[in-house]
């Protein structure tokens, strides 16, 4: 099973550098997962990639979410889940974004399954998504003040 | 909030509130409609109204703490909720669960699927009218929520299942009661089919409503029973096994017409699925065995070894002080939750409380589907769709 897996995630990988060697910054094995960095200016470039490759395939965008590292810098980093239904096959796509420049190429033009969960992050983290059609809070109400999963955000709120 | 505005307005449509209280929501759902007469020309969902921050507050309660706050997200499938965290967990400590553990989580998770797609039954029924399936499916998941109280002393917030195995050992007599249930069921789902399966007015309310094509359905990110009534055969239990589930046998049935009454057919056949898969989990448990793993320091001692045992007195106290610190990392893992692929993701930074535990929900991601679902269609066949995705607010909101 482990050992699918790394073939597998090598397939990925390879692809991936095969199509342009900048696309892939480092690959984490953990616990039998494929993480994927990536360069932020190419994540939309790469994701499209895993989507449209037949080798790949990666056919619906399962997660995305975000990871607050602070106080390292840059401290946001994001993460997308990629499932391939016909390979059966997950990756993670990561990639990081700081606090000074808190934006990011959305993945709507490519799975319309962004539109809900970038807004979640944008609600929640404060990161914005360029491209997203409709960059409206989701969960809190529009008058909230702040991004209350950040980890400089009190747990028991702000009074 | 989304106001009115949020909707294109031609001076011919008017805007109507659906929700928060209404329901056939199923909860606080908020759809705002555009309408031209009785047709849906944009449909715009509401969220929030049950947000209760449980990714935040996660973060601020050990790993065992945070088990009884996945319990009220999807409040239909506590068992398999705590079942995606606790798999999570274990994936991050690299824990391995007893087999006949694995086999009672199975059992349960495959009970709470009936539970839920009964509830779904029932109300989805009561929405198109047909009131009195609601009481028949309700009588029988209340033998459900009676089993489950035997195992976990409660009916709906299990936290039955935890890192590292199960809370307890199962209650003295459950084969028989199980066992009964497994009898009654069969023959209970006929029965619901007799009402409705054939029923005009039922296939007249569902057939050719909410149709979505299999990729429009992909690209949304749609999963569980909606995609399987679109052709897709896309189940975690059997693409990604969890929990021994590759060694129990059963079907994933799928339809190909992709419209409200496809996802019907295709809840009751796995229903059915489900009764077969209990049945095999029952021959499989054995009546002796661990049901936690021997870990300690992560998994509590037992109660008569504290009384004995210097050592197993200090992990429990620290267990229940400190926690317990994973090594750094994350893990991403699914499970087939009666709505669809239930994710969590958590992130450790080697401390003893998360650094982010994130839940991919079902019910959130498969209703992004609405809009184009219902666009077109009349006012009424938006209930039949809302009810069809089958969310649970809790879990869409968290």
């Amino acid at each position: 099973m482990t050992q699918l897996a790394k073939v597998n995630a090598s397939v990925v990988v390879e692809q991936l550098r095969g199509w342009n060697a900048q696309a892939v910054s480092q690959v984490v094995e953990y616990r039998g997962e494929t993480t994927i960095v990536v360069p932020k200016e190419l994540l939309r470039a790469t994701a499209q990639q895993c989507r449209d490759n037949p080798a790949l395939n990666f056919n619906l965008l399962s997660d995305a979410t975000c990871v607050d590292r602070f106080p390292v810098e840059p401290r946001f980093e994001l993460n997308y889940h990629l499932l391939s239904i016909p390979r059966r096959e997950r990756v993670r796509l990561r990639t990081s974004v700081s606090i000074q420049h808190p934006v990011i190429d959305s993945l709507v033009p490519l799975w319309p399954a962004a539109n809900w969960l970038e807004r979640e992050i944008f609600d929640l983290f404060g990161i914005r998504f360029e491209g997203h059609p409709d960059l409206r809070r989701i969960l809190l109400p529009d008058d909230f003040e702040g991004a209350p999963l950040r980890r400089d955000f009190p747990v028991e709120g702000k009074r | 909030m989304t106001t009115v505005e949020t909707a294109v307005g031609t001076t011919k449509s008017m805007v109507l509130n659906m929700g928060p209280q209404h329901p056939s929501t199923h909860g606080v759902l908020r759809v705002l409609l555009e309408l031209d007469g009785e047709n849906v020309l944009t449909a715009v969902p509401d969220l929030g109204y049950l947000h209760t921050g449980i990714e935040k507050s996660c973060e601020d309660k050990t790993y065992s703490q945070a088990i009884t706050l996945t319990d009220r997200m999807d409040y239909l499938n506590p068992l398999g909720n705590n079942l995606v965290y606790c798999l999570a967990v274990e994936k991050l400590l690299g824990l391995e669960v007893p087999k006949r553990a694995q086999y009672i989580r199975v059992m349960l998770v495959e009970l709470q699927r009936i539970s839920s797609h009964l509830v779904w039954l029932g109300t989805h029924a009561l929405d198109m009218g047909a009131m009195s399936l609601m009481l028949y499916c309700f009588r029988e998941r209340e033998e459900i929520l009676k089993i489950f109280e035997r195992f976990a002393g409660q009916r709906m917030m299990t936290s039955y299942i935890r890192i590292g195995g199960l809370a307890l050992e199962p209650p003295a007599g459950w084969r028989e009661q199980v066992k009964r249930f497994l009898d009654m069921m069969p023959p209970r789902i006929d029965e619901y089919e007799a009402l409705l399966t054939e029923n005009r007015i039922w296939q007249g309310r569902l057939k050719g409503v909410g149709y979505l094509s299999a990729e429009d359905l992909v690209a949304l990110g749609t999963t569980g029973p909606g995609l399987r009534a679109a052709g897709v055969a896309y189940d975690n239990r059997k693409a990604f096994p969890y929990s021994s589930y590759e060694e129990f046998e059963f079907n994933v049935p799928t339809r190909t017409e992709s419209d409200c009454y496809a996802r019907y057919l295709v809840r009751v056949a796995e229903m059915r699925e489900s009764v077969k898969i209990v049945r095999q989990a029952m021959q499989k448990i054995s009546e002796e065995g661990p049901v936690k793993t021997e870990a300690p320091g992560i998994v509590p001692p037992e109660r008569e070894k504290m009384k004995t045992e210097m050592e197993a007195l200090i992990y429990h106290f620290k267990i229940f002080t400190e926690g317990f610190s994973p090594p750094p990392g994350e893990a991403f893992v699914t499970v087939e939750s009666p709505r669809g692929e239930l994710g969590c993701f958590i992130a450790s930074d080697g401390s003893p409380k998360p650094l982010r535990v994130h839940f991919r929900s079902p019910s959130f991601i498969n209703l992004q589907a609405l809009p184009k679902m219902v666009q077109g269609q009349l006012i009424a066949d938006t209930v039949a769709c809302i009810g069809t995705i089958d969310i649970v607010l809790g879990e869409v909101d968290r």
